[in-house]
């Protein structure tokens, strides 16, 4: 194994074993997922015609809200006990350690939203043809909400009143993944071709892959500062 | 030219030199905002197609375009504050935002005053107003970011990072918006788009453009001039300032 | 004259605009004009305050 892998791989095990640790918290943002889509229906029509409308939507809204939800713990803790100003001590790239622990919070956070969304499609009566388009969507979508959450997080860490905030900082550049995801499923119904909605969340995924770690580590220099 | 930059940055020569050059702008914007109104309503002549409502694009499109050029002047700004910790960008910056978010909720609201005679609707998701809408949010983002954090040089190296993460993401942003729009949204209500203009209606738009970027300038530089004051406070060159008013 | 007032039927759309336009324009304006008085005027309070306490206990 590289050497410089080590605290990489280090701090993604921690994360994991500390969110395991707290397996409550964790289930949270997953309960608000449930609820927020079993709130549609009840509020709009039991209409299956109407509901297969516009399920991809209210499933992708509700994935943006509680990924939104679930960011604030990303940072919060080790910014309290003092861990996160130890990272930014240690000679390892800032980002490396950023972007293990984002992986973390994406594991935690969005693998668990990938696996239920195809039972949810279900109380949206979204056609079979497009769950698979679903998933493919959020696999390639969540890790983005997390990396550009991040940037987000980080410069609302210290802060009092940072979760009202965050969302005000975060929402805005997520709309480019909530259109072409919630868009992607919309034609997958109609069994069009998808591959140029795929394409772009790809490159989206690439471009917050590459970035986003370097500009969470600047945000957070500066928190701590 | 380095030591012109060098002495720029020093907080009590800028703030010398814009109190200087303030009057400089202020009345060439004037001067250009009285000639733009006069062009712009009573000499240009009506449009065939939209009547006299289409006086509205005078003030809509200049502001529409300072929305954008002064985010790309924060954001830059901000990014020479983050690398060459030159607290005159800062102050740029931070004195930035509220005037773009102003000019943004001025091309909204006058869109929308535009839009009810033509479209027949005060709203509609169309490109161009959805990417000025979210361009709205963006600033007040940075402003609200700018408020929440108590230490001036902190809140704007976090506001400078959040900034140019959004420069970065306004085109992503502004081509979904457009591809979105193009699926959903009758071609019908962008007919208006850029159809060739007629001199008589450039002219005026042209000088309502020029007056605004002076206007930009002179409010930017009497904010910067607040903000340098406020972050220096305690330094020996205010107390020199102030003193004598305080004889009087 | 009249006719220039009315805007063709417009008069509301195309003056509320304007009107806007100009109260943006003053508002942003003004509000650093008033923060600069207001800036140097407790500056100069204090600076007041601080030779005061300065100088009583001298003589």
């Amino acid at each position: 194994m590289p050497h410089s892998l080590i605290p990489f791989l280090t701090l993604l095990k921690r994360d994991l074993t500390l969110a395991y640790r707290h397996r409550g918290e964790i289930a949270n943002p997953l309960l608000f997922f449930i609820m927020t889509i079993t709130l549609f229906p009840l509020g709009i029509s039991a209409e299956a015609q109407l509901l297969q409308v516009i399920a991809p939507g209210v499933i992708w809204v509700a994935a943006l809200l509680a990924a939104l939800l679930s960011l604030e713990t990303l940072f919060r803790s080790d910014f309290e006990d003092g861990s996160l100003e130890q990272m930014a001590l240690t000679p390892h790239s800032l980002a490396g350690l950023i972007l293990a622990k984002i992986i973390a919070h994406w594991i935690i956070s969005g693998l668990p939203l990938i696996l239920l969304a195809p039972f949810l499609s279900r109380l949206l009566f979204l056609p079979d043809n497009a769950v698979p388009t679903l998933i493919l969507t959020l696999v390639l979508g969540t890790p983005i909400l997390s990396l550009v959450g991040a940037i987000g997080v980080a410069l609302t860490v210290g802060l009092r009143q940072g979760g009202i905030l965050l969302s005000l900082l975060v929402l805005p550049l997520y709309i480019p993944i909530l259109i072409f995801a919630a868009n992607a499923v919309n034609v997958a119904t109609a069994d069009l071709p998808i591959a140029g909605q795929l394409y772009f969340l790809a490159a989206l995924l690439t471009l917050s892959l590459t970035l986003s770690p370097f500009a969470t580590a600047a945000a957070l220099r500066i928190s701590l500062s | 030219m380095w030591t012109f930059l060098q002495q720029l940055s020093s907080p009590p020569y800028f703030y010398q030199l814009a109190g200087r050059l303030i009057p400089w702008l202020a009345w060439p914007c004037l001067a250009f905002l009285i000639s733009g109104l006069y062009y712009g309503l009573w000499v240009a002549p009506i449009d065939y197609q939209q009547g006299h409502s289409y006086r509205i694009m005078f003030v809509h499109v200049p502001a529409a375009w300072m929305s954008l050029f002064i985010y790309m002047v924060m954001a830059i700004s901000g990014g020479i504050a983050l690398i060459w910790h030159m607290k005159l960008a800062e102050v740029i910056a931070a004195s930035s935002a509220p005037i773009g978010a102003s000019f943004t909720f001025l091309a909204l609201a006058t869109g929308a005053l535009w839009g009810k005679p033509m479209w027949g609707t005060w709203w509609a998701w169309d490109a161009r107003l959805t990417s000025e809408l979210i361009l709205l949010f963006l600033y007040l983002g940075i402003i609200a970011l700018n408020s929440a954090i108590e230490d001036k040089r902190t809140a704007s190296r976090a506001s400078a990072v959040l900034g140019l993460v959004g420069i970065i993401n306004i085109p992503i942003i502004h081509y979904s918006v457009i591809w979105w729009n193009s699926l959903h949204q009758p071609p019908s209500i962008t007919k208006f788009g850029a159809p060739s203009i007629h001199l008589s209606m450039l002219i005026p738009l042209l000088l309502m453009a020029v007056a605004f970027k002076f206007y930009y300038a002179t409010v930017v530089l009497m904010r910067a001039r607040c903000e340098i004051l406020e972050r220096e406070r305690n330094s020996h060159w205010v107390g020199t300032l102030i003193t004598p008013s305080q004889n009087s | 004259m009249n006719e220039f007032f009315q805007m063709g039927g417009y008069a509301f759309y195309v003056w509320t605009s304007y009107a806007l336009t100009l109260l943006i324009l003053i508002a942003n304006w003004i509000i650093p004009l008033k923060q600069h008085q207001n800036l140097l005027r407790t500056l100069a309070r204090k600076l007041r305050r601080k030779e005061r306490d300065h100088v009583d206990p001298n003589p």
